[in-house]
C-alpha cells in the first residue's frame, strides 16, 4: 500500500517534467515572498532586472553623452542625481552600470560553480591522492583574499570585460569545490548509493542521479551568496582602475571618478554608492531567504526559537 | 592533537610552495615583453638586458622558479625596477601601518559587534533585535571602499572634523589615532555586523543548554549568567572566523589604504600595479597571502586547543 501510494507519487511528479519544475519553482518563490527579507530580495533583483534588459528604455540619456557646460552638478529636474565631470547623466551611467553589474557577476559565478562543482565531485568521490592534491590546490587559492588575488591577477593580464569574469571566476571557484566535495563525500555513505553501485551502476548515473540533486540546494544558496560578493569585486577592481576599462560605467568607476573630485560634488559616490548597497543587500537578503527555506535543519531551529 | 597539527603543517607547507611557484611564473602571464613594457620602447638595449638579468628573466622558466624561492629563503624578494631599492625593506616599511589598520578594525569590531550580538540575542523577537538584524547584514554586505568613501565625504569633506589623508607619525600617537580612525572603522563595518550575527546565533544556541538552566535555577543574576556562562562559550566560534577575517581585512585595506592615501601595504601593491613593477607587486603579494596563511593556521591551533569538543572529532 505505502508501495504503491510513493510509486503514484513519483509518477505524478514525473509526468509533467516541465511543469512540475515550474510549479516546485512556483512555490518556492512564493515561499521567499512570504517572508519580508524575501519579498525585499525578490523586488530589488527584479528591479535590477529590468533596467538592465530596458537600460536604453529607462535611461534619460545616453550614459556616454557629455555636456561640459553642465559638469559636476547636483541632482536637479533635467539629471535626477546630478552629473559627473564631463556632465554625463549620472542616473543613466547608473543604471547602465547595472548592466556591467550582472553581466560580470552572474558569468563569473557561473564559471566559479562548474569548475567548483567539477573540482568537488571528483576529489570528493575519488578521495585518496587526487583528493589531496586537490585540497591544496583549492588552500593555495583560498590563500589570497579574492581581491587581492584578482589584482595580481589582472596586473599581469590587463584588464578587460573576459578577464575580469575570468579572474573573479577563479577567485570564488574553491568556495562551490568545498561545498560540492563535502556534500559528495556525505552522499556517497548512503546506503541507496551503495545499493546501486553493488548493482554495478556506472560512476557518471550516481553522480548525475544521486549526487546531483543532493548539492543543488546548497549551491542555489551560494550562488545568490556569491553573487553580490562578485557585484562587490568587479565593483572594487574597476574603483582601483582595474576593472573593465572606461568609459564603461561600472559602479566602481563611478566611485573612482567621485573619488577623484570629492572636494567639488559628492554625487557620484553617493548614486553609485547607493546602487552598489542596494543591490548586494537584495541579494544577501535573498540568499539568507534560501537558505532558510531550503534548508530545514537550519529553518526549523529558527521557527523554534522564534515561538519562545 | 599532534596529529592535527603535523598534519595540518605538513599541507600548509605545500600550500606555501604551490603558492610561491604560482607567483614566481605569474609574469609569465604578461603579454608581450614585462621589461620593455615597464621601460618604454624607447629605453636603451643595454638597461633593458641589465633589468632582464636582474629579474632572472634570461633564464629559462624552471630556473626563475628555482631563484625566486632560493632568494626568497633569504629574505630577498628583488628590487625595485625604479628606484633599486630591495623589495624586502619596502614592504617592512609599509607593513606595520596595514598590521595596526587590521587589529585596530578588528578590535573596534569585537568591542561593539559582540555586545550588540549578546543583546540582539538576550531579546529575541524585539524590535531592536528586528532592527540590529536588518542593520547587520547592511553592514555586511557593505563593500569596505564603500564605506570608506561614504565616511571620507561626510567627516572629512562636508565637516572637515577629520584629516582626509596621510597615515601621520607613529612618534605622535596623537595624530597617528587621528588618522587611523576613519580607515579602521571603514574596514571594521563589515566585521562588526558579522561579529554581531554571528554571537547572536551562538548565543542563541548557549543560552539553550543545560548548564544555564541549572545556572538560572540557582538563582544567579541574568547578566551575570549571559556575561559570564554563556558568552565564555558563545565566543568561541568568533575566533574559527577570525583567521578567514583577516583575509578580507587585508583585502579590503588595499581599498581603505588607496582612499585615505595611507603608506601601508596594500598601498605599496596598488601604486606598484599602476607603474607595472612587478617585482613589487609579486613580493607584496605573497606576504599578504603570507600572512593570511599563518594567522589561519595559528587560529586553527587555537580554536582546537580552547574547544575540546572539536579536539575529540578531529
Amino acid at each position: 500500500m505505502a508501495v504503491a501510494a510513493r510509486d503514484g507519487k513519483a509518477a505524478a511528479v514525473r509526468a509533467p517534467a516541465a511543469g512540475g519544475a515550474l510549479t516546485r519553482l512556483g512555490r518556492l518563490i512564493r515561499e521567499v515572498a512570504r517572508r519580508p527579507a524575501g519579498l525585499f530580495g525578490l523586488i530589488v533583483i527584479c528591479l535590477l532586472l529590468v533596467v538592465v534588459v530596458a537600460a536604453p528604455l529607462v535611461a534619460p540619456y545616453s550614459p556616454y553623452a557629455q555636456d561640459i557646460v553642465h559638469r559636476l552638478q547636483g541632482p536637479s529636474l533635467h539629471h535626477l542625481f546630478g552629473t559627473d565631470e564631463l556632465g554625463r547623466d549620472l542616473l543613466s551611467r547608473v543604471i547602465f552600470g547595472a548592466r556591467i553589474a550582472l553581466g560580470v557577476a552572474i558569468p563569473a559565478v557561473l564559471i566559479a560553480m562548474f569548475v567548483g562543482l567539477l573540482t568537488g565531485l571528483i576529489s570528493g568521490y575519488l578521495g585518496g591522492g587526487t583528493d589531496q592534491v586537490a585540497i591544496v590546490g583549492m588552500d593555495a587559492i583560498q590563500a589570497f583574499p579574492a581581491v587581492i588575488l584578482a589584482l595580481a591577477l589582472l596586473a599581469v593580464l590587463g584588464p578587460s570585460l573576459r578577464n575580469v569574469v575570468i579572474v573573479i571566476g577563479v577567485a570564488l571557484a574553491p568556495g562551490y569545490a568545498r561545498v560540492v566535495r563535502a556534500m559528495t563525500r556525505a552522499a556517497k555513505q548512503n546506503q541507496y548509493v551503495e545499493a546501486e553501485l553493488s548493482l554495478g551502476a556506472s560512476t557518471t548515473r550516481i553522480a548525475v542521479h544521486h549526487l546531483l540533486p543532493n548539492i543543488a540546494a546548497p549551491l542555489f544558496i551560494l550562488i545568490a551568496m556569491d553573487i553580490p560578493s562578485a557585484i562587490a569585486i568587479e565593483a572594487g577592481l574597476a574603483f582601483l582602475g582595474l576593472g573593465v576599462p572606461p568609459p564603461s560605467p561600472s559602479w566602481g568607476a563611478l566611485l573612482a571618478d567621485g573619488f577623484s573630485y570629492v572636494l567639488i560634488s559628492p554625487w557620484a559616490i553617493i548614486a553609485a554608492s547607493a546602487a552598489l548597497m542596494l543591490t548586494t543587500l537584495g541579494f544577501a537578503m535573498l540568499g539568507e531567504t534560501l537558505r532558510d527555506v531550503l534548508d530545514p535543519k537550519l529553518s526549523g531551529t529558527r521557527r523554534r526559537r522564534k515561538k519562545r | 592533537m599532534l596529529d592535527y597539527a603535523l598534519r595540518r603543517l605538513v599541507m600548509t607547507f605545500f600550500v606555501v610552495v604551490l603558492i610561491m611557484t604560482f607567483l614566481a611564473l605569474l609574469i609569465q602571464l604578461v603579454p608581450g615583453d614585462p621589461v620593455r613594457l615597464v621601460l618604454g620602447a624607447k629605453a636603451p638595449e643595454e638597461l633593458v638586458q641589465s633589468v632582464r638579468h636582474d629579474m632572472y628573466l634570461d633564464k629559462p622558466v624552471p630556473a626563475q622558479v628555482y631563484y625566486f624561492f632560493a632568494n626568497a629563503l633569504h629574505g630577498d624578494l628583488g628590487v625595485d625596477f625604479q628606484s633599486q631599492r630591495s623589495v624586502t625593506s619596502l614592504i617592512w616599511t609599509a607593513l606595520p601601518h596595514t598590521a595596526i589598520l587590521a587589529l585596530a578594525s578588528l578590535a573596534l569590531a569585537g568591542l561593539l559587534g559582540v555586545p550588540l550580538g549578546v543583546y540582539a540575542a538576550t531579546h529575541p523577537g524585539g524590535w531592536l533585535d528586528r532592527v540590529t538584524a536588518v542593520a547587520t547584514i547592511s553592514l555586511i554586505t557593505m563593500p569596505a571602499y564603500v564605506a570608506g568613501l561614504l565616511l571620507l565625504l561626510v567627516f572629512s569633506v562636508h565637516w572637515s572634523i577629520m584629516p582626509a589623508t596621510g597615515t601621520g607619525n607613529l612618534s605622535n600617537p596623537a595624530d597617528y589615532l587621528k588618522h587611523l580612525a576613519l580607515p579602521a572603522i571603514a574596514l571594521a563595518v563589515t566585521w562588526i555586523g558579522y561579529l554581531a550575527r554571528l554571537v547572536r546565533t551562538s548565543m542563541l544556541e548557549v543560552l539553550n543548554e543545560r548548564y544555564i538552566m541549572a545556572a538560572r535555577s540557582q538563582g544567579i543574576r541574568d547578566r551575570l549568567v549571559v556575561y559570564k556562562y554563556a558568552l565564555r562559550n558563545a565566543v568561541i566560534p568568533t575566533i574559527a572566523v577570525v583567521g578567514v577575517g583577516l583575509g578580507t581585512l587585508l583585502g579590503g585595506a588595499i581599498f581603505v589604504e588607496v582612499i585615505f592615501a595611507r603608506a601601508g601595504l596594500g598601498m605599496l601593491i596598488y601604486n606598484s600595479i599602476q607603474t607595472r613593477n612587478f617585482p613589487i607587486v609579486r613580493g607584496g603579494v605573497l606576504v599578504v597571502a603570507l600572512l593570511f596563511v599563518a594567522v589561519n593556521l595559528l587560529t586553527d591551533f587555537v580554536y582546537h586547543m580552547v574547544d575540546p569538543r572539536i579536539r575529540v572529532v578531529s
